[in-house]
């Protein structure tokens, strides 16, 4: 028939409408099928009496020709309608009457799945939001970070104005190129003329920065060029949240004036709500507003400028490296300086990598955990499946000794495990749901993007295809073995001790087995990221930030070093003597907080080639910070009287005191700063700059009374003897006294840049490690299913042997002993996939190696501990036979 | 029903159910049964049940039409008449059959002659 069309198209549509319509038309079909069948056995049987024969004969005859009636008319109904809906829906009734049935069994069945399925949508979902969606720029695979190779935080990464400028002037790889002004502190505007000035966090962004990204304000218009050059009219463009909270959404707010520090600033636009500046370029932070960057201001302050690329189309990354390698170099930090040529070089990476790379391989293993999970949950339902299957195997033979047949029986079994994976599925969404939403309002957790994770189309695809995927794999195994299962067998009664249990037993043993292995993997690498936590948590930070909090001070001193000193110590000692309060002092930048470097001290009269020195991260001081961080001192602290009428001092701490002076005791040594000479008066302790887990680099410590180095703003940190929110109203009360401008700034405690800084490490460990927990239940579970199931197959036997002499702790101690043997087994398989898995994430542990001897047996005993506890109810529930009661049930 | 020889038989009984149609006009199941019997000699093997199955299937395609009745002795039945699109399938049909009958007569009747 190939190539003869035996029907055009119109038939086949006609009829495949036909077909569902007569689906829905089920019943009056079948009256009138009914009708003309028995017309047509009347009328042969008419016929066939009129030939001569009895009237017995003529109807048995005619039925004979007809052929099956039944058959017949189930052919028909099949031709007619719907056949593989309808054996769908069907077994989809059976299916609920079944469940039904055994609702224990369900609702086990079903939270199972949800927990599973709920815990792999949110991490595919965070996966999707950090790893696989592109950042929420317009065609964001062309965005590159331009930055030095390895570059050791925010300071090596950032580039002079000069150098931007002459980037954008002479490069050929890029579209555009724009930046940001990189140090920024949080709460660095204020917003004024509405009553209490309000704390506002801005970032300075070059005029072209929302152009390049490919960012069209909801509302308004992009900066303007006079607006970026120095005297220009002030501008401000608000972030969607800031504009919702500040200006309850008022669209009319747009290109009016608001009050900013105390002057008019003109709202340029509005940002769309799918632009989060923190989210991509400082993850944790909120951003309020952005404002154009006024290159003349920040010439010469240094390398501030973080660089972003737009790549022209067809220009590779490997070309824009292959330029930055001979440009780069031919940039001044400053034109002025002839000899200023020559620092830079840069590497290129793109946008997305920058943003997320780092996170790469945490996100991938806390994939591989859920994944693990899954399967965990799928051997876990095949087991209790197994289980029920033995149980039902006398319906299953009874089913097909009445015409069932095998695929029809598979079919009948997956289509449970779909129901049942459909129902886990929707509750795992919903919890998921709920999960993620609580994740994307957790502001203080410092991951990119994660404040847009949310349950999007591609991670209800990912749920459909895990579902149908555990529903198959979960619910294949157990149907084939169940369709396979010998008629004769299960119908006949009994059937103890037959291979048919034995071997049912042993699959359900292997399966457990590979439970507990699975489990024993996951507890054995959520220890280990728990124990390097713990190390993390551990580390000497070089303050303590347990009983410290520290508050953005607002001041006017119109530029001038004493009367910014009189301010501030009038400040020091008003909240230095409130009660509770310990030692107060300022510094314009805290530790683990953000990241600034200047050229090092040199020892005086010494010669240094250039780059001979490492930068210095500075922070610029009052007298007291010191002692308010809990910092540990040698020498002494700076006074008020460190003012320009005094020698220059200078605080170093031990990596920069040890790599001028090896070997000598730097205090009271003379080291000059650019021009200035000054007297190293204290040696600290290193604290912990830029993050908790790295080294700390040079650091040092310079009076705010000496005008050479203007501080950048003040942040007061405050030493109690009490919880330090306690403190916050006093406190807060004398700001506002001494200066009625002060805005309503938070009063942060210190702890919290800490916790901010391992947030990271934290959500990884809590996630694993929850799902470590997940992995421990469900191998417990399945170990109480097996051995339960074992006791009650052999209730009989036990009933023998203790009627023999067996004593029930005879008794108890066998199943115990079974029970430990198979979770000795699954310990060690475990225990050597661990020693594989663990070296493949080596990198993001901490002070730990990935054989580490503790975590190991300490999982291991965990994981046979509570396998004792699993197998220990059984096995009581096995002493406990009264051998008369179970021999009578024979 | 993946055989091919079922198949094959479906598509044939079908043809045989429209031919009738076309040659006797109106008439029930039975009727037509008995007709494809009767005009087969005892070369066909009918249950005579499957032909609701062909039944249906050519009305859902417009090939036919049904409409209750009543019977030479007055018995309440389902009578077939062919329609318009259900002649010209049938000529269809007809013609690819009569083709391929001749080829394979052909083909059939070249016996040994390749062996010579």
């Amino acid at each position: 028939m190939n190539g003869h069309r035996r029907f055009s198209t119109a038939d086949s549509l006609r009829r495949g409408l036909a077909r569902i319509e007569a689906f829905f038309r089920r019943k009056p079909l079948d009256r009138d099928l009914e009708e003309e069948v028995a017309s047509h056995i009347a009328m042969a049987t008419e016929d066939n009496i009129r030939s001569g024969m009895t009237p017995e004969e003529a109807r048995r005859k005619a039925m004979v020709k007809f052929g099956g009636v039944e058959q017949a008319k189930e052919r028909q109904r099949e031709t007619r309608g719907l056949p593989w809906l309808e054996t769908v829906l069907q077994d989809l009734r059976y299916t609920m009457r079944t469940l039904g049935r055994d609702r224990g069994f369900a609702t086990v069945a079903i939270l199972i799945l949800a927990l599973g399925i709920g815990a792999n949508v949110v991490v595919f979902s965070v996966v999707n939001t950090i790893l696989l969606r592109p950042l929420p720029f317009y065609d964001a695979s062309r965005l590159v970070w331009i930055a030095p190779a390895n570059a050791k935080g925010l300071s090596g990464s950032t580039y002079s104005v000069d150098a931007y400028e002459d980037l954008r002037l002479m490069n050929r790889s890029y579209d555009d190129v724009t930046g940001y002004f990189a140090f920024s502190t949080e709460d660095n505007y204020k917003l004024t003329g509405r009553g209490v000035p309000l704390p506002v966090t801005g970032i300075m962004v070059a005029e072209n920065f929302f152009h390049v990204l490919g960012v069209e304000p909801m509302l308004g218009r992009q900066f303007r060029t006079e607006e970026s050059v120095k005297g220009g009219p002030p501008a401000v463009m608000l972030s969607y949240p800031f504009w919702q909270r500040q200006f309850g959404g008022d669209r009319a707010i747009v290109g009016k004036p608001i009050e900013m520090d105390g002057k008019p600033v003109t709202v340029a636009g509005v940002l769309p709500a799918s632009f989060d500046f923190g989210a991509a370029f400082s993850p944790g932070a909120k951003v309020d507003v952005l404002t154009p960057l006024i290159m003349d201001d920040i010439r010469f302050e240094g390398n501030t400028i973080a660089i972003i690329g737009r790549l022209k189309q067809g220009v590779t990354l490997e070309q824009s490296r292959a330029e930055a390698k001979t440009l780069f170099p031919q940039f001044y930090w400053g034109k002025r300086f002839a000899d200023s040529k020559g620092q830079y070089t840069a590497h290129p990476v793109y946008l997305k990598e920058y943003v997320s790379g780092k996170l790469r391989r945490s996100l991938i293993v806390l994939w591989s955990a859920v994944g693990l999970i899954l399967l965990i949950v799928c051997v876990n339902l095949s087991n209790l499946l197994l289980a029920r299957a033995a149980a039902r195997s006398k319906e299953f033979a009874l089913r097909s000794a009445l015409g069932a047949g095998r695929g029809r029986l598979i079919r009948q079994l997956l289509t449970e495990s779909l129901v049942l994976a459909a129902a886990g599925a929707a509750l795992g969404l919903a919890l998921a749901y709920s999960l993620l939403t609580y994740l994307a309002h957790q502001g203080s957790i410092a991951l990119p993007l994660l404040n847009s994770v949310r349950l999007d189309g591609t991670a209800l695809g990912w749920t459909l295809l895990i579902t149908v995927s555990t529903a198959v794999l979960f619910g294949l195994v157990p149907g084939i073995r169940a369709s396979r299962s010998n008629v004769q067998e299960a119908l006949k009664d009994g059937g103890h001790g037959t291979t048919e249990g034995r071997q049912h037993e042993r699959m359900r043993t292997a399966l457990v087995i590979s439970e507990v292995a699975l489990a024993c993997v996951l507890l054995v690498g959520a220890g280990l990221l728990l124990r390097s936590f713990l190390k993390v948590l551990d580390v000497d930070l070089g303050f303590q930030p347990s009983t410290a909090a520290a508050v953005r001070v607002d001041y006017d001193d119109g530029g001038k070093t004493e009367k910014r000193t009189a301010i501030l110590q009038n400040i020091a000692q008003r909240v230095g003597a409130l009660p509770g309060v310990e030692a107060a002092g300022f510094s314009d930048n805290l530790p683990l907080d953000r990241n600034r470097s200047w050229g090092s001290p040199r020892i005086k009269g010494k010669n240094y080639k250039p780059g001979e020195l490492p930068g210095s991260f500075v922070y610029i001081i009052s007298p007291g910070y010191l002692r308010a961080m809990g910092m540990r001192l040698r020498g002494r602290d700076f006074t008020w009287q460190d003012n320009d009428k005094s020698e220059g001092a200078i605080v170093l701490n031990e990596s920069a005191a040890k790599g001028l002076w090896p070997g000598e005791d730097a205090v009271g040594k003379m080291a000059v700063m650019g021009k200035k000479d000054v007297r190293v008066i204290g040696v600290i302790a290193d604290v912990r700059d830029t993050n908790v887990e790295g080294k700390s680099g040079w650091q040092m410590y310079l009076p705010m009374m000496q005008s050479d180095w203007g501080p950048d703003g003040a942040v007061l940190v405050v030493r109690t003897k009490l919880p330090p929110q306690q403190l916050s109203g006093s406190v807060m009360r004398t700001l506002r006294d001494i200066n009625p401008n002060q805005p309503a700034v938070e009063f942060r405690p210190m702890q919290r840049l800490v916790d901010h800084a391992v947030s990271p490490r934290q959500f990884f460990m809590m996630l694993v490690g929850v799902f470590a927990a997940l992995g421990l239940l469900l191998a417990s579970l399945g170990i109480y299913g097996v051995i339960s199931y074992s006791v009650t197959r052999r209730t009989q036997e036990i009933g023998v042997r203790m009627a023999l002499g067996a004593s029930p702790s005879n008794v108890q101690m066998g199943v115990l002993s079974k029970t430990l043997r198979m979770a000795a087994v699954g310990i060690v398989v475990g225990a050597v996939v661990s020693l594989a898995v663990a070296n493949l994430i080596a990198s993001l542990l901490f002070g730990t190696t990935p054989t580490d001897p503790t975590t190991f047996v300490a999982m291991a005993i965990l994981l046979g501990a509570v396998a004792g506890l699993a197998g220990y109810l059984p096995a009581r529930r096995a002493s406990r036979i009264n051998p008369m009661v179970a021999l009578r049930n024979e | 029903m993946g055989d091919v020889k079922l198949d094959l038989l479906q598509g044939t009984l079908d043809l045989m159910v429209l031919q009738t149609l076309a040659a006797i006009g109106e008439m029930h199941g039975y009727g037509i049964a008995r007709r494809i019997e009767q005009v087969s000699g005892d070369e066909v093997l009918l249950n005579q049940g499957t032909i609701y199955a062909a039944l249906v299937r050519l009305q859902q395609r417009g090939w036919i039409d049904a409409e209750w009745g009543a019977s030479d002795n007055n018995r309440k039945a389902k009578f077939y008449s062919i329609t318009k699109r259900g002649r010209k399938q049938l000529a269809d049909d007809t013609a690819y059959w009569l083709r391929l009958s001749g080829v394979m007569g052909r083909v059939l009747a070249m016996g040994d002659e390749g062996k010579q």
